[in-house]
């Protein structure tokens, strides 16, 4: 809502040099968001007057028409003679009143006028258009003609109300009556101190059985409906410039006489009005809801087919308009000046529930000035006063005769109490206030208090959000001032810090971190094409996804199965800006349909709901664990003095893995596998021990050479996504501290030739569990193949450390101990034991 | 040992008279002090102080003396031995000294060579900025609480207060689910806010309650240098016996005194949300110009655009009506509420130019920020 400062004045005496800004920081105080003051004309100096076209000469010889002119300004020249000026519009003719900048007038946008020649002539001023006053274009293209009744040399700048300040608030759907110069001027009063002259403060005559007829089917749509009918306008009245002025500065067209005071009366007023061609109308106003299928030519232009939701205004024929929202084109005023204008209007003022306007302007996505109001609430009592000035100014500036018929239908309604403790604002402040000042700020918002200890307060008709004590308190505290609110610290319990799952998340963050990954947040919005990359199988179960029914963009309708497709962009992003080593992660939740959602029942609010009840609202959402993931290309170790570098590799994500696992607590156990996007030879799958039982947690390696063209990735780039909801859930909890013997150590080196294919982890097992409790630990040295070896064979190298808890381990119990050991790895993998 | 010999002739055993062990001692000593290595000196120590040296003779005839003679012999030879030895150490250590100098010398590095084998990882700052917040809160006594992302309207909307429809549903352009069978009515969103973990956090425990909630939010909105669709929040909660306005400007005022020092105030100013009343948005005094630039065209503030408040978040009492929807008596129990954004936050804390940066996950922005913030 834009406020012009002169128009405020009209209602609330401010302080004579109370600037914009000033006004501002008053009303931001009270809640009011005056997001900026707009300075008009403040770069604008005469003179500017009023001037009469005395002679038109039209120049031949010329790219385009011009005129010279001379100009009657009265004395505003110093001469009296009449001023010569060319001028390139042609909307004028003898005779009119026009607006004159004279030499030495500085225009907007530092325009300086100044005798000059030009055309052959001297032009010694300008005749000005709307735009070139930072008024906007009136609809005329051209200069601005003016009504003839003013006086020529008559300063423009004040007549045209050029020079003014305009707050421009942004009013919270609460505060609905501050979509008015009323309610605005009505908290500016508050916050001065000062009286209110309330403009909805007219006398109305009292309904009768004479006004155009009106059947409302739905009075709980529509509670209130005001229609009174003037007739006779005239044809060729036009609105005069301060209407016009109040329109433009408020951020509205002007657009005809009739269309302007309903505007203007909604600016003042915050009642939404509608005229309605009495010749075109036919039979009685009706509201009620649409028939489904039921079409209206909105004055947009637009043919919409109606919902039976949509509350509708209807004569005989059909809908006219759409409550509260716009309305038809069939019924509209035709303008002034035009051949058929509307000499006979019917006026509404009607009071529509909030609900199905706002229900009727979101699915035909229309909002307009009058669904702005009524979605946030808009003063019922103002109907028929709106309706009054309406027909007030149209009889004050149209020359039209008010009908003495006054329809006037309203639902009955009482008004609201609410009961509340006096001393309840202090308690939600924190600050005494007491009796006195609780009451005297809820009699400033318009409020009637009665009461003691226990207050029983009416709030006004404007006020539909005041509902609850706390809203009153609010009233109080805002009132008061936030900014004398003291500042106290409340004494919560002893907490428990950080839950283990939030350490967990934390240390993946920190180790990955230190293991020389960068973390990286990425959209979880992935599309077909990305599933598409990653080469799944049709009936992966990551294809089935969550849908965004009205997603960020089209290609990206889905949230993601797998963090892999946003950490392959944002490599892909590095990459092509210039950094080859990469290394990044990011932690997050994916989205697994259940398959099982249901669509929640509507819940109430005004208790808690049943466990049940919140387990059905659960079972609507998927699952959505935590992931860690990480993918790496380049260099994962750079060259330098110290010797060669030595590329990312499958080994890397798959010891990313083991990283994340082991700030669970959980040793990974990791398998071959093969499934996408990854390398079919070098793909590892990654399991733990889930609950007592062993469950896959997640995979690692280097991508498909096709995934990695398909995502536009550096050959070879390796990956890694692991559950860390899962590893929590495997951790083993506090580490048990081990016993650490002091007697010494026994290493043995064996060397086993098995089968390329046995996996080394498998051998590692056997020797492991043949070895027993004297091995303390046991690291692969040594990998080799080659021709004494024969195809298809490799020889693992381990070193085993053998000690005892209690002595000294002989060189023979060491050697049974490896010997053991070995025939393990002989029985369980076919291992041969190397020279 | 051979037996004492009792015809003892001193004159026969010329090692041990006194001015041959004192010659024996000389020569050793000379022999040390010549020895220019530690090599030299290992064959001096061999010739003097070995099992063949003269010492070592001289004190093996010491046993053929007779007793009245070995005591005195025995001393002689001893101190002789014993300032031998006092010298090959010390000549020992002065060797060993030299060559150390020498060595480590030949040893030297340059140091200033780089290491950078495997560059460093960092922790993304939204990450590291919102665990600091968490942190300022838990040493309070707050516990860190977390919710779904896709979350069910109930949650999102209904319960605090948001009905159906309610312009301020609309004020949050909201990214709905897909319903089970493509309807869009699947009353599932992607949560707006992280309110919801505040409703969930009241429906699973008794108060007191004082929780913070961090989290991903999503809004329909244009990814540009000032916003993103996808940010991250932080919520407080606490839900108490007669916790007051006055309680929640005290906790807010703590939490800038710790991201940001001392000194700085901080301004409520009415606005409405549906799930608080009274409601406030919550600005804190430019911490770059300290409120300096406000009115002042000389001293322009990039931070806060010369406003000298930079607005922070929306705070509020807790609306009772949540509280009831929540299962907690509001006629016993009152609340308050506090939230904001992570990447604004980051944005002016840390001179954060574009927004995209954040999102975008360029290496060269995250690193620097390490793991900490």
């Amino acid at each position: 809502m834009r406020a012009p400062l002169s128009w405020l004045r009209e209602y609330v005496d401010l302080p004579a040099g109370e600037s914009g800004r000033d006004v501002q920081a008053k009303l931001i105080a009270a809640g009011l968001e005056v997001e900026r003051v707009e300075q008009l004309g403040g770069d604008l100096t005469g003179p500017l007057v009023v001037g009469q076209v005395l002679t038109i000469e039209e120049l031949e010889g010329f790219r385009k028409p011009i005129r010279f002119c001379t100009v009657d300004v009265g004395q505003a020249n110093g001469t009296g003679e009449p001023q010569e000026i060319v001028c390139g519009a042609r909307n004028f003719a003898v005779g009119d009143k026009v607006v004159v900048a004279l030499p030495g007038a500085v225009l907007p946008g530092d325009f300086a006028i100044a005798e000059r020649k030009t055309y052959g002539k001297v032009s010694r001023g300008m005749i000005c258009s709307g735009d070139e006053l930072g008024l906007g274009d009136d609809g005329s293209h051209g200069i601005i003609v003016l009504t003839p009744e003013h006086e020529v040399g008559t300063d423009a700048i004040e007549l045209l109300q050029l020079v003014d300040e305009v707050l421009d608030i942004a009013v919270t759907p609460d505060r609905g009556y501050c979509l008015s110069m009323r309610g605005i001027a009505r908290e500016a009063a508050i916050a001065y101190g000062l009286p209110l002259r309330d403009p909805a403060l007219l006398d109305v005559p009292a309904p009768n059985a004479h006004g155009y007829p009106v059947q409302i089917a739905d009075p709980a749509g529509c509670s209130r409906f005001t229609a009174r009918t003037v007739t006779g306008i005239d044809a060729e009245a036009r609105s005069p410039i301060w209407l016009q002025r109040r329109l433009q500065k408020a951020g509205m067209r002007p657009v005809s006489l009739t269309v302007d005071i309903t505007n203007y009366v909604m600016l003042e007023l915050g009642q939404p009005l509608h005229a309605y061609d009495r010749s075109r109308l036919d039979g009685p106003i009706g509201v009620r809801r649409a028939q489904p299928g039921e079409k209206l030519t909105t004055l947009d232009g637009t043919k919409r087919v109606l919902d039976a939701e949509d509350l509708v205004i209807t004569d005989n024929r059909g809908p006219i308009g759409l409550a509260g929202v716009m309305g038809g084109a069939d019924t509209e005023i035709a303008d002034h000046g035009a051949a058929q204008s509307s000499s006979e209007v019917v006026i509404e003022a009607a009071h529509f529930d909030p609900v199905p306007v706002a229900r009727t302007a979101r699915r035909h996505k229309l909002t307009s000035e009058a669904s702005k109001r009524f979605e946030r609430g808009v003063d019922p009592q103002a109907a028929s006063a709106a309706a009054q000035r309406t027909v007030d100014l149209l009889v004050l500036l149209a020359g039209a005769t008010a009908e003495a018929g006054v329809t006037e239908i309203t639902a009955p309604s009482a008004p609201r109490t609410i009961a509340v403790r006096a001393d309840h604002p202090d308690r939600v402040a924190g600050v005494a206030y007491g009796r006195e000042t609780v009451v005297r700020r809820l009699q400033q918002v318009g409020c009637d208090v009665y009461g003691q200890d226990e207050l029983i307060v009416t709030v006004p008709s404007w006020r539909p959000d005041l509902t609850d004590p706390n809203d009153l308190a609010e009233e109080v505290i805002r009132l008061e001032g936030y900014e004398n609110l003291p500042a106290t610290l409340p004494q919560p319990p002893a907490g428990r810090g950080l839950t283990n799952r939030q350490r967990l998340h934390r240390r993946v963050g920190r180790a990955l971190a230190g293991a020389g990954y960068t973390e990286v947040l990425n959209y979880p919005f992935f599309g077909d094409e990305a599933l598409e990359h990653l080469g799944l199988e049709a009936d992966d179960p990551r294809r089935s996804t969550v849908r965004v029914a009205n997603p960020l963009s089209d290609a990206e309708p889905a949230l993601r199965t797998t963090m892999l497709p946003g950490l392959f962009a944002a490599l892909r992003r590095n990459d092509g800006r210039g950094e080859h080593d990469l290394a990044l992660f990011e932690t997050g939740l994916v989205f697994l349909p259940t398959g099982k959602e249901v669509t929640p029942a509507r819940l109430p609010i005004d208790r808690r709901p049943t466990d049940e009840e919140i387990a059905s609202l659960d079972a609507a959402l998927p699952r959505q664990p935590r992931r860690a993931a990480v993918v790496l290309a380049g260099a994962r170790e750079q060259a330098g003095w110290w010797g060669k570098g030595r590329p990312a590799g499958w080994a890397d994500a798959v010891e990313a893995g083991r990283t994340v696992a082991r700030e669970a607590g959980v040793e990974l156990t990791v398998r071959q596998d093969q499934t996408a996007p990854f390398h079919p030879g070098r793909c590892a799958a990654l399991f733990a021990v889930v609950d007592g039982t062993e469950t896959l947690v997640g995979n690692a390696g280097e991508l498909h050479p096709r995934v990695t063209k398909a995502f536009g990735l550096p050959e070879r780039t390796c990956a890694m996504e692991i559950d860390l909801d899962l590893l929590e859930r495997a951790g083993t909890g506090p580490v048990e501290a081990p016993h650490v013997s002091a007697f010494p150590v026994a290493t043995q080196d064996v060397a086993l030739v098995v089968d390329a294919s046995v996996p080394a982890a498998d051998v590692e097992a056997a020797l492991k569990d043949g070895a027993g409790e004297l091995l303390e630990s046991l690291r692969l040295f040594d990998v080799f193949t080659g021709e004494q070896l024969g195809e298809g064979k490799k020889s693992l190298a381990y070193a085993l450390r053998f000690r005892a808890a209690d002595r000294t381990l002989t060189a023979d119990e060491a050697t049974a101990a490896r010997e053991a050991a070995v025939q393990s790895a002989v029985e369980r993998t076919g291992a041969v034991l190397r020279g | 040992m051979s037996a004492p010999n009792k015809s003892y002739d001193p004159v026969e055993v010329e090692a041990l008279k006194p001015e041959e062990i004192e010659r024996m001692r000389d020569e050793a000593l000379a022999a040390f002090a010549a020895a220019g290595s530690l090599e030299a000196l290992h064959e001096a120590k061999v010739a003097h102080t070995g099992p063949t040296s003269p010492l070592a003779l001289a004190n093996r005839e010491i046993g053929a003396l007779p007793p009245q003679a070995k005591a005195e012999a025995g001393k002689r030879v001893g101190m002789a031995r014993g300032a031998v030895n006092k010298a090959l150490a010390a000549r020992q250590a002065e060797l060993e000294a030299e060559r150390d100098a020498r060595v480590l010398v030949e040893e030297a590095v340059d140091v200033t060579l780089p290491h950078d084998r495997i560059p460093s990882g960092a922790r993304h700052p939204i990450t590291t900025l919102s665990e600091r917040i968490e942190d300022v809160f838990v040493a309070m006594g707050y516990e860190v609480a977390e919710g779904p992302e896709v979350e069910a309207e109930w949650f999102n909307f209904d319960a605090l207060n948001i009905a159906k429809d309610h312009p301020a549903r609309a004020m949050q352009d909201t990214l709905f689910v897909q319903g089970p069978d493509k309807k869009a009515e699947s009353e599932v969103v992607l949560r707006t806010h992280t309110s919801p973990v505040q409703v969930r956090t009241m429906l699973d425990r008794e108060p007191p309650i004082y929780v913070i909630c961090p989290g991903r939010v999503y809004r329909m909105d244009e990814l540009d240098a000032t916003h993103t669709p996808v940010f991250t929040q932080v919520e407080l909660l606490a839900v108490d016996e007669g916790l007051t306005m006055a309680d929640l400007k005290g906790t807010i005022e703590h939490m800038v005194r710790a991201l940001f020092g001392e000194g700085l105030t901080t301004r409520l100013r009415p606005n409405y949300f549906p799930f608080t009343e009274p409601s406030a948005e919550l600005d804190m005094q430019c911490y770059v110009c300290r409120g300096a630039s406000a009115g002042d065209p000389e001293r322009p503030c990039r931070t806060c655009s010369s406003e000298g408040w930079i607005e922070l978040g929306g705070c509020g009492m807790v609306n009772p009506r949540v509280l009831t929807a929540a299962g907690i008596d509001p006629e016993k129990y009152s609340g308050f509420a506090f939230g904001f954004g992570i990447e604004r936050l980051l944005m002016f804390r840390h001179n954060v130019e574009d927004m995209r940066d954040m999102v975008e996950g360029d290496v060269r922005f995250t690193r620097p920020f390490g793991m900490e913030i």
